[in-house]
């Protein structure tokens, strides 16, 4: 006899699985999000405003039209869909490489938001003075523009992570519902709804994503902590 | 000639212009709060780029319009003692110290870490956080930090105004030290006549 606390195969994988596409999304996001934080941050450019707007895109568009512009994009016909199937290999059509990359497009707004505040909120004439003392761009910025980004840095890769954990519309739109393969927590939920007589099934699952995002959260207090023992205020 | 400079600068709708030439010892450019002595020091430290004019320091052409010469500031070896500080929060005070040491090349060093904080008295300060330090140790270790970046020469901009007046009297002495204990040139802004007056051996006045 299992217990209500023992999880089946079938949920390991699905939490498994969520856990996989969270992560990839976020990593594969985090290099486009910073240098884009960094342009909306520092540049200056004509068509900044224009590159604003379109990062910022995602957050406020239905989830199904990002979803539908995804196949348009990266399905097997999509142009970007080719060229990623000839150049890397990589294909995104009803598998977890898609689900993934639904979820980093739809927590880039966010996890650039974060990065470019923090950015935007180091400051200058710290690197001016490093500068002085004989510090070359490279090493200011990694001695100085980064560790101070750092707790925002932070925070937009977990703000991404439990953003790309509850996506919904724009994967199942784009890679649909595939047990193994797209079927993340979110999805799994929305299935286990369309069943009837099934509400055991729904609460345990629910459960699960209320443990993964606390767990997210709780994670994300104590390193922000952990980073914040350093920074903060300045000495005269 | 230690500092030897002409210098114009358009900042906003007026314009900055400073020309004077001093000896070793301590230089102060003295004027009211907003005249554009920090303006001047930056042109000096290579943070601000004048229109037009030459800054020499010790002999060495930092900045030069006619012949196109404008050192970055990194080269310029200067040690500046910035008025607010801006001691780097996210490093403990012993970090702050070596920051510039680290990066000046060994045979350029002049002084190492004991040294400073032994002439400066900062000892037990080595692990304490920035945000941790009273406005008189902020400003010692401010101007430790310059001191060991291995420089030529220092520029101070009012290290004494967020000071009260019995820590005024401590900094004030470390200065002189400098002055004539290391000799070091040094550029030093201030607006206050009876600190310009114990201090500088040439009082150039700005604006």
């Amino acid at each position: 006899m299992t217990s209500f606390f023992t999880l089946t195969a079938d949920e390991w994988e699905i939490i498994a699985l969520s856990l996989k596409v969270s992560g990839v999304a976020v990593l594969a996001c985090l290099p486009v999000a910073f240098v884009l934080a960094w342009l909306l941050a520092r540049g200056r450019f004509p068509g900044r405003i224009v590159l604003d707007a379109l990062v910022h895109l995602p957050l406020v568009l239905p989830p199904v039209v990002t979803g539908w512009l995804l196949l348009l994009a990266f399905g097997s016909n999509g142009p970007a869909g080719r060229w990623f199937a000839h150049v890397l290999g990589i294909t995104f059509m009803f598998r977890w490489t898609g689900a993934a990359l639904a979820a980093a497009v739809m927590a880039l707004p966010l996890m650039v938001r974060a990065m470019r505040l923090s950015i935007e909120a180091v400051d200058r004439r710290l690197e001016q003075a490093a500068t002085t003392f004989g510090a070359s761009p490279a090493r200011v910025f990694a001695t100085i523009t980064v560790p101070l980004a750092f707790p925002g840095i932070l925070a937009g890769v977990v703000l991404g992570f439990a953003r790309s954990l509850g996506e919904f519309g724009a994967t199942i739109t784009f890679v649909s519902d595939i047990p193994g393969e797209t079927r993340t927590l979110p999805i799994a939920i929305y299935g286990a709804l369309q069943l009837p007589d099934n509400e055991a099934a729904v609460t345990r699952l629910a459960l699960m994503a209320v443990a993964l995002s606390l767990a997210a959260l709780i994670t994300s207090e104590l390193l922000a902590r952990r980073t914040g023992r350093g920074g903060g205020g300045h000495g005269v | 000639m230690a500092f030897d400079v002409t210098v114009e600068c358009q900042r906003g709708d007026r314009t900055i212009t400073a020309e004077f030439a001093s000896d070793a010892g301590l230089t102060a450019l003295f004027g009211p709060s907003g005249a554009g002595k920090t303006s001047v020091l930056n042109m000096v430290a290579g943070l601000l780029r004048p229109d037009a004019g030459r800054i020499a320091v010790g002999g060495r052409v930092l900045f030069d319009a006619r012949a196109r010469i404008a050192l970055p500031a990194r080269h310029r070896r200067a040690g500046y003692v910035f008025q607010d500080g801006r001691l780097f929060p996210h490093m403990r005070v012993r970090d702050n110290l070596t920051y510039g040491w680290n990066l000046a090349a060994p045979a350029d060093r002049w002084m190492d870490l004991a040294e400073a904080t032994r002439f400066l008295g900062i000892g037990p300060l080595l692990d304490r956080w920035p945000r941790t330090l009273s406005g008189g140790e902020a400003q010692r270790v401010a101007i430790g930090r310059a001191l060991l970046s291995a420089p030529r020469f220092l520029l101070m901009d009012e290290p004494l105004a967020s000071l009260d007046r019995a820590r005024r009297t401590e900094i004030i002495e470390v200065i002189e030290r400098i002055r004539d204990d290391l000799k070091l040139p040094i550029l030093y802004v201030s607006h206050d006549r009876e600190e310009v007056e114990r201090l500088a051996k040439t009082i150039v006045p700005i604006g």
